[in-house]
């Protein structure tokens, strides 16, 4: 293929479009954000200063950020993962909870090993109990039928009891003391190291960046990527490409598990270093809206995660400063994601142009409840 | 085939449903036998079953008059948070239970017209519509909620004169909170209305070949906008109930995954309102049993365990009955009107 | 003001939409009891025209009479109300509601709110005796064979006292035996004064049947006729514009060793019905075999199980001698099967994929579009632009999304892709439905192309010209099973239409 001389305005100006919405519907949202603060009698210049500065004003502002972020990434890769494959998995919730379990757990028993071998033994723990937890609903879409909206959201209920009880139960934390119903301490070998001082820039932040750049990969350049995507687009088609959709979903919704594991088993060995119940509450809704934010690319999904975490880490400074409760930044979440998945704006373009659009990457996950393909 | 939805009236319908009738004979004899030996646990059992299936009920309702016309409504969960939490806030506020019962349905058809909007309109996907509703859901509640907000009183039991009596039945159904009896009404109501009238049929007609009603003059548009927004009221009742008549305050996120129960309620359900009334029951028998096993002190069995059991459930029954459902063909499929 | 005498009249109507004139300045009349069919290819705009009368869309220019009068008609139940009835191609009836329920949906009779299903019941039965057209009010409609399904389509149109009656293509799921009945009712409809409209790509139909013959190209009338005047030569020139070959041009075949033989086969459909119920055939190397038949009655699982999309319940299919093991396309695909699916957009094609990927949808794997499982961009899109080239798929190049194709260069695109690798097997199902004259005659020539380089070719098809006009043999199915096969020469349509209804004919060969 040649590259005439104007082949990468064409690129270039889907850029410019793909990311002139996101960056639109923020603003609106932020827009909207300041009414409610001020209908609440703040002033959102300063809560918005505060947040800001929050998240990026200082060195451990900046590293904060990069912590909140590294879960979102994972967890929004998780889903956007499995909506490249035509899944909608809101269980990133459970898996992630039963990766930083089942990461804490590794991270105690195990004793005696060298860190080198440690943190892979407990992160890919972590790994394989998502990709469990994952492949289940997985195996009764297909099997079954069952909707994998409803069992993923059915089974971060039970994943919430389970690995409560795994807290409470056979891996409580039992120095004296210690009330709280969680594991004990990791060993400093499972520990995930902070690199370099200022900012230190958390080491799973740099492994939620590799794992962004592995998933691209994985979609863009490979065959299983094919195979995953034409699934998600027409599993007709690609039952008639000698594809078997079976498998191929079974695998789309473990990979995805096994992401949101890893999210889980980073923050556990990186930043807790036990695993705690309620550590995290939300972050299952969260990896959705990061993906869609991000439209579901792993690009996309890592800037959003880092818009998302700079949010959250900036939000007690906010509260702190003016007074202005966090959960602002869930309805100013909420309004972004509507804007974007309404696509208003992009809508409103094309109708003035009078053209008709094929969609590239229409995202139709309502295919019923009952149906197999 | 048991596999068609049940849409003509004629057939008789206890002999369509033998194995469903058969089952709630069986039921009730069990029922008999455990009241005479243990009235007051089983009185527990059955009232409990009766105040956790009335939400799920609700819910199933919503679900379903937006599916029977072709949308799917996964913010079930939102709809009855808002509900319940404008429910809470206007009865603070104005101390009038009648008035916060009313705004929890208006926010229930409010977002309705939020989801339809999205849906039918924009032509949004409707699982991401839905979601949306529900993460707005969970912040403006967890945004506006202040700590130690009081109601001024919960909806009271209203006993049914001598209907109440009655022995055993008598105090489980007659004696109930005003919600509670609205829910039965609506389940009746929801029934004749989908399955004898002329707008059910037309409903009907949208969710399963939306182009053959467009082609005899039936308003596809409208008649969803309708529907959805009425099964909103229906979701925000839900609320409502939760927040002024079963708990009698607002918690966050306290209706706790019952929005997306209601869902496998409904499809379980096969998508018709008895049905989804019996499944309603069933599940919320399990939450019963669940607290009932944590009095009696089962403690072998880690509370935790007990507490998976109505979401437990309800993977197994999708995963055994809903091969074998069919849902309203057009589901989850935008009109496009060519 | 128009002729009172005339049930409609279409007065310089022009009709736009964003790139294309569907309907440019037509002028067309009905009088009162004809029928007058209207001809012309898939986007000529004569579906565009009906919509316009029936009142799906408005007209941008020009104004419609009815009986004289001018009348603008807004929404379909304004057209429903002035006494136009249409019946559409792909019915429009609800599968899960019953007869009665769906011809009286939107003018339900009703006690208040409540649904008053026995009236209707009676009211239909009556329309059932006075025109001849029986059918049972509760039967549901999914049930029902779809020539059943046609007659309460035009029930419906009857229930709301139409006085025009549209037909959309009516003849396109019918058996020829079922057609003529269809030909008697529209007779006997036209003698009460009904006028009808036919609409139909069908020529001979149309001589058959029309008192006059409107015919469009491009969104232009392009004259009106009668059946006396005019031959099935000169309406194709009408149609199409230039000369169009009506047979395909070909030497008689050279059958070589046995590709495909299918033993007993059987299989279910969707809803677990069994459809296939025991077929058994066998397909040579360089030969055309055309499976004639009426959808519905198996081929499509037939032709799915064949490809590898759909399970057996029983038989055995060889290829090349080797018995296939089932549901595994991607062994048939690398031995040697080309499959045009019936479905090009369900199956055939990834709407939102490119032109390219499309090209590798079931080669993707191999070298040198892969390595390991890596993809190899490079030989991908030279692929496809040498395809395009030699196809002549227009489209602005190869990463273009193929869901911006035409129907013709879609179908384009699978048969590159599927004769662009060593081919023992063809089987090609409904693969010209939908296109355009041009296109039809690209596939129809590249099908014997293929069969005189000695592959098999298994040809379904609904339209008996095609299958007569291609297949060396031909073979009859009906209800699941094969009931003839017998030699093209010496197949007459009275013949086929008749095997297609199941009867049998005096002397047929046996079947297989």
């Amino acid at each position: 293929m040649s590259l005439g001389s104007g082949s990468w305005i064409a690129p270039l100006r889907r850029f410019v479009a793909a990311i002139s919405l996101p960056l639109l519907s923020i603003l609106i949202a932020l827009l909207i954000g300041a009414l409610v603060i001020m209908i609440d009698e703040g002033s959102p210049l300063e809560a918005y200063r505060a947040l800001f500065h929050g998240a990026f004003g200082t060195q451990a502002a900046i590293q904060r950020t990069m912590e909140k972020a590294t879960p979102l990434i994972f967890s929004g890769l998780a889903v956007a993962f499995a909506f490249k494959g035509g899944l909608f998995n809101i269980g990133a919730q459970g898996q992630l909870l039963f990766g930083a379990a089942t990461a804490g757990i590794v991270g105690y028993i195990v004793t005696g090993l060298p860190a080198i071998i440690h943190v892979p033994l407990s992160v890919l723990a972590g790994a394989l109990a998502g990709a469990l937890y994952g492949a289940i609903p997985g195996a009764l879409k297909r099997f079954r039928g069952a909707h994998e909206v409803i069992t993923t959201i059915m089974l971060n209920y039970i994943a919430i009891n389970l690995t409560d009880y795994l807290a409470t139960g056979p891996f409580r934390d039992t120095t004296p003391g210690n009330i709280v119903a969680r594991t004990p301490l990791i060993e400093d070998s499972a520990r995930i190291p902070v690199l370099g001082d200022a900012p230190g820039i958390p080491l799973g932040f740099v492994l939620a960046l590799l794992a962004g750049l592995f998933v691209w990969w994985l979609l863009a350049r490979t065959t299983i990527g094919f195979e995953i995507s034409t699934v998600g687009r027409s599993p007709h088609a690609a039952q008639y490409a000698g594809i078997r959709v079976t498998a191929i979903v079974i695998v789309t919704m473990a990979l995805s598990g096994a992401l949101a594991g890893i999210g889980g088993a980073v923050e556990t060995l990186g930043i807790f270093g036990r695993y705690q119940p309620g550590f995290n509450v939300g972050l299952g809704f969260d990896g959705i809206t990061v993906a869609l934010l991000g439209k579901t690319h792993p690009v996309g999904v890592i800037f959003s995660a880092l818009l998302v975490g700079a949010m959250r880490a900036g939000a007690p400074q906010m509260q702190f400063s003016v007074g202005v409760r966090p959960d602002i930044i869930d309805m100013v979440l909420a309004i972004i994601l509507f804007f974007i998945a309404a696509d208003l704006i992009r809508r409103w373009l094309v109708r003035r142009r009078g053209e008709r659009v094929v969609e590239g990457e229409e995202i139709m996950l309502s295919t019923g409840w009952g149906q197999q393909a | 085939m048991e596999a068609t939805l049940p849409t003509t009236a004629q057939d008789n319908f206890f002999y369509r449903h033998r194995l469903m009738v058969g089952l709630l004979l069986v039921i009730g004899v069990i029922v008999a036998v455990a009241h005479s030996q243990e009235p007051r646990i089983t009185h527990a059992v059955l009232s409990a079953t009766l105040r956790q299936s009335t939400p799920l009920v609700l819910g199933a309702l919503c679900g379903l008059w937006g599916e029977r016309t072709g949308v799917i409504n996964i913010g079930i969960e939102g709809q009855m948070l808002l509900g319940a939490f404008i429910g809470f806030l206007v009865n603070v506020f104005t101390g009038n239970l009648f008035l916060a019962v009313s705004a929890g349905i208006l926010m229930g058809v409010l977002l309705g017209l939020l989801l339809a909007f999205m849906s039918v309109t924009l032509k949004m996907d409707q699982i991401i519509g839905g979601t949306v509703i529900n993460i707005l859901a969970l912040g403006i509640t967890g945004y506006f909620y202040q700590q130690g907000l009081t109601t001024q009183g919960k909806l009271q039991p209203l006993p049914l004169g001598p209907l109440a009596d009655i022995p055993l039945i008598g105090p489980v159904l007659f004696n109930n909170p005003p919600i509670t009896y609205l829910t039965l009404f609506l389940v009746g109501f929801s029934h004749y209305l989908l399955f004898y009238s002329r707008w059910g049929l037309r409903s009907r007609a949208v969710g399963e070949h939306p182009r053959a009603a467009d082609t005899v003059g039936i308003n596809v548009y409208l008649m969803r906008y309708v529907n959805v927004m009425f099964g909103g009221g229906m979701a925000g009742l839900a609320g409502a109930f939760l927040s002024l008549e079963a708990v009698g305050t607002f918690e966050r996120a306290m209706t706790n995954g019952r929005g997306f129960l209601a869902l496998a309620v409904m499809i379980f359900g096969k998508w018709t309102p008895l049905g989804s009334w019996g499944a309603a029951l069933l599940v919320g028998l399990t939450y019963a049993l669940n607290t009932q096993f944590q009095f009696l002190g089962l403690g072998e069995i880690p509370p935790q365990f007990m507490g998976t059991l109505p979401y437990l459930i309800t993977i197994i029954v999708l995963a055994v009955f809903v091969g074998h459902a069919r849902p309203p063909a057009a589901e989850g499929i935008p009109y496009e009107k060519e | 003001m128009s002729d009172p005498a005339l049930a409609l009249e279409v007065r310089n109507v022009t009709k736009r939409f964003p790139g294309v004139v569907a309907n440019d300045k037509v002028n067309f009349t009905l009088r009162k009891g004809e029928i007058h069919a209207l001809l012309g290819e898939n986007g000529a705009g004569k579906s565009t025209l009906m919509n316009i009368i029936y009142g799906l869309y408005s007209q941008d220019e020009g104004e419609i009479y009815i009986d004289g009068e001018r009348a603008d008609i807004k929404d379909p139940n304004d057209a429903i109300a002035r006494g136009i009835g249409m019946v559409h191609q792909h019915f429009m009836l609800v599968p899960v509601f019953t007869v009665a329920e769906n011809i009286v949906l939107g003018s339900e009779t009703t006690n208040g709110p409540t649904l008053d299903m026995r009236t209707a019941h009676q009211q239909i039965r009556q329309l059932s005796v006075d025109y001849g057209l029986e059918v049972d009010p509760r039967a549901i409609v999914e049930d029902l064979p779809v020539g059943l399904q046609q007659r309460v389509e035009i029930i419906k149109a009857l229930y709301r006292d139409a006085r025009i009656l549209v037909l959309d293509e009516p003849t396109s799921v019918l058996t020829p035996q079922e057609a003529s009945d269809l030909f008697r009712i529209m007779r006997e409809l036209s003698d009460r004064g009904v006028s009808i409209i036919f609409i139909t790509h069908k020529l001979k139909e149309v001589l058959a049947i029309a008192d006059r013959i409107t015919v469009m190209r491009r969104g232009r009338v392009v004259g009106t006729t009668t059946p006396e005047e005019v031959d099935e030569p000169q309406l194709a020139a009408m149609m199409v514009g230039r000369e169009v070959l009506l047979r395909v041009d070909k030497e008689p075949a050279t059958p070589g060793d046995e590709v495909l033989v299918v033993q007993d086969l059987r299989a279910r459909d969707d809803r677990l019905v069994e459809t296939v119920r025991g077929v058994s055939f066998s397909v040579c190397a360089g030969e055309i075999l055309g499976i004639a038949g009426v959808q519905g009655n198996g081929q499509t699982e037939l032709a799915e199980v064949l490809t590898g999309l759909r399970p057996a319940m029983g038989g055995t299919v060889y290829l090349g001698g080797v018995p296939i093991p089932f549901q595994e396309p991607r062994f048939l695909v690398e031995n040697g099967l080309a499959h045009i699916p019936e479905d090009r957009q369900k199956h055939g094609l990834v709407l939102s994929y490119t032109v390219a990927d499309n090209l590798v949808l079931n080669t993707y794997y191999q070298e040198p579009y892969a390595q390991g499982i890596r993809r190899r961009s490079g030989p991908i899109l030279q692929r496809a632009a040498e395809l395009i080239k030699q196809y002549d798929v227009r489209t602005p190049g190869p990463q273009a999304l193929v869901g911006t194709l035409s129907g013709g260069n879609q179908q384009k695109v699978i048969v590159a892709r599927e004769l662009s690798r060593p081919v023992r097997l063809m089987v090609a199902n409904q693969p010209t439905r939908g296109l355009d004259v041009g296109s039809i005659e690209f596939i129809h020539r590249r099908l014997v192309e293929e069969r005189d380089r000695g592959v098999a070719v298994l040809l379904i098809s609904a339209e008996l010209d095609e299958i007569m006009g291609l297949s060396d043999r031909i073979a009859v199915i009906y209800h699941g099973q094969i009931v003839a096969t017998l030699p093209a020469e010496e197949a007459t349509r009275e013949q086929l239409g008749i095997l297609m209804a199941g009867g049998t004919v005096a002397e047929r060969q046996p079947a297989g």
